[in-house]
């Protein structure tokens, strides 16, 4: 049997039962954020970090609502455009309260979020001799993939699809690659647009997933964040368990021998 | 009577009238600023919120308060 129970996700010498992180933007309300977490099963949560509002001091806090000794938040640096954005981002990150396990997200296009891989291999250099834990968003590039493995990075996020986009999978052969190159947790992060997009990154071999939009966004978020837990844990029982071959022609289930 | 002076600042992109010669603590505390769930930079430096109170506030300073939100 595949015990999941000790088939633990492990980053950066942290050990995670739950293999799905869920991003916490786009809700409706904080409660409903909360209770699709809670649903999701998950232990890491991605959040973004920006201005207090200081004219509307009564406003929910997430911290109010997600208790970050209970669930690992994962600061993101999603809308960060350069390495100077995302740097200062991260560094006032780990001042909120000791974060060091980061997740570094520098985008190259207002329109396709796709990730500027230059600035990104930059700032996890810098990230990494500064003491970070970089989790890093990237495309879905082996050689990129590889570079940032040897920059220092603890985890490799690559995108299935646009962030948002809910394409699901578009490069099955390259995530694989990479998941056979690098030893790093390999993390799908962008792009799943249904639960069953999670299991097919799983049955490739990736460690875990990252879903933000397509929980948040469905018509039943807590459904979908339900389905979701299911479809992670689904594919990594499927990916440990050794799929047979695929042959073109057919090969019966039932004996030849005896047929009446 | 010695008359207040008031000078202007900069917190989170918006101008704010404050006392002159405030510490940093006490633009923070009027605000009401949860310190164990925000991160400060002042003029893009990052502060150490247990050195707060011994920093001044001048003139056009450029404060910057942040917290965690939702996000992907």
């Amino acid at each position: 049997m595949v015990n999941l129970k000790k088939d633990s996700l492990i980053i950066a010498n942290k050990k995670f039962n739950s293999r799905l992180i869920v991003g916490t933007g786009k809700y409706k309300s904080m409660s409903e954020c909360a209770k699709a977490i809670k649903l999701s099963g998950a232990e890491i949560v991605t959040v973004a970090v920006r201005r207090v509002n200081i004219t509307d001091k009564n406003k929910p806090l997430l911290m109010d609502y997600v208790d970050p000794k209970k669930i690992t938040y994962l600061p993101n640096t999603a809308g960060c455009f350069n390495s100077k954005e995302a740097l200062r981002t991260l560094r006032l990150a780990r001042e909120i309260g000791g974060w060091k396990l980061v997740k570094l997200e520098v985008l190259g296009d207002k329109k396709n979020l796709f990730p500027d891989m230059i600035e990104t291999l930059k700032s996890t250099e810098v990230l990494a001799k500064e003491g970070f834990k970089v989790m890093v968003y990237c495309n879905d590039d082996p050689l990129m993939a590889k570079r940032l493995e040897n920059s220092g990075a603890d985890a490799i996020m690559p995108l299935a699809a646009p962030i948002g986009s809910g394409l699901g999978i578009q490069n099955k052969i390259n995530i694989h690659i990479i998941r056979k190159q690098t030893k790093l947790p390999l993390i799908i992060d962008a792009g799943l647009g249904q639960a069953s997009d999670a299991t097919i990154a799983m049955e490739l071999g990736c460690d875990g997933v990252l879903v933000n939009t397509a929980i948040a966004k469905a018509k039943k978020p807590f459904e979908m964040a339900l389905a979701f837990k299911n479809a992670v844990i689904a594919g990594r029982q499927s990916y440990k368990s050794g799929r047979i071959n695929k042959s073109l022609m057919g090969n019966p289930s039932s004996p030849t021998r005896g047929i009446i | 009577m010695k008359k207040i002076k008031k000078i202007k600042i900069k917190i989170n992109g918006k101008i704010k009238s404050i006392t002159d010669d405030s510490k940093l603590s006490a633009v923070l505390k009027n605000l009401k600023i949860p310190l164990n769930k925000v991160a400060i930079e002042l003029n893009e430096e990052i502060i150490d919120k247990k050195k707060i109170n011994k920093i001044k506030i001048n003139k056009n300073d450029k404060i910057e308060i942040v917290h965690f939100i939702g996000g992907g």
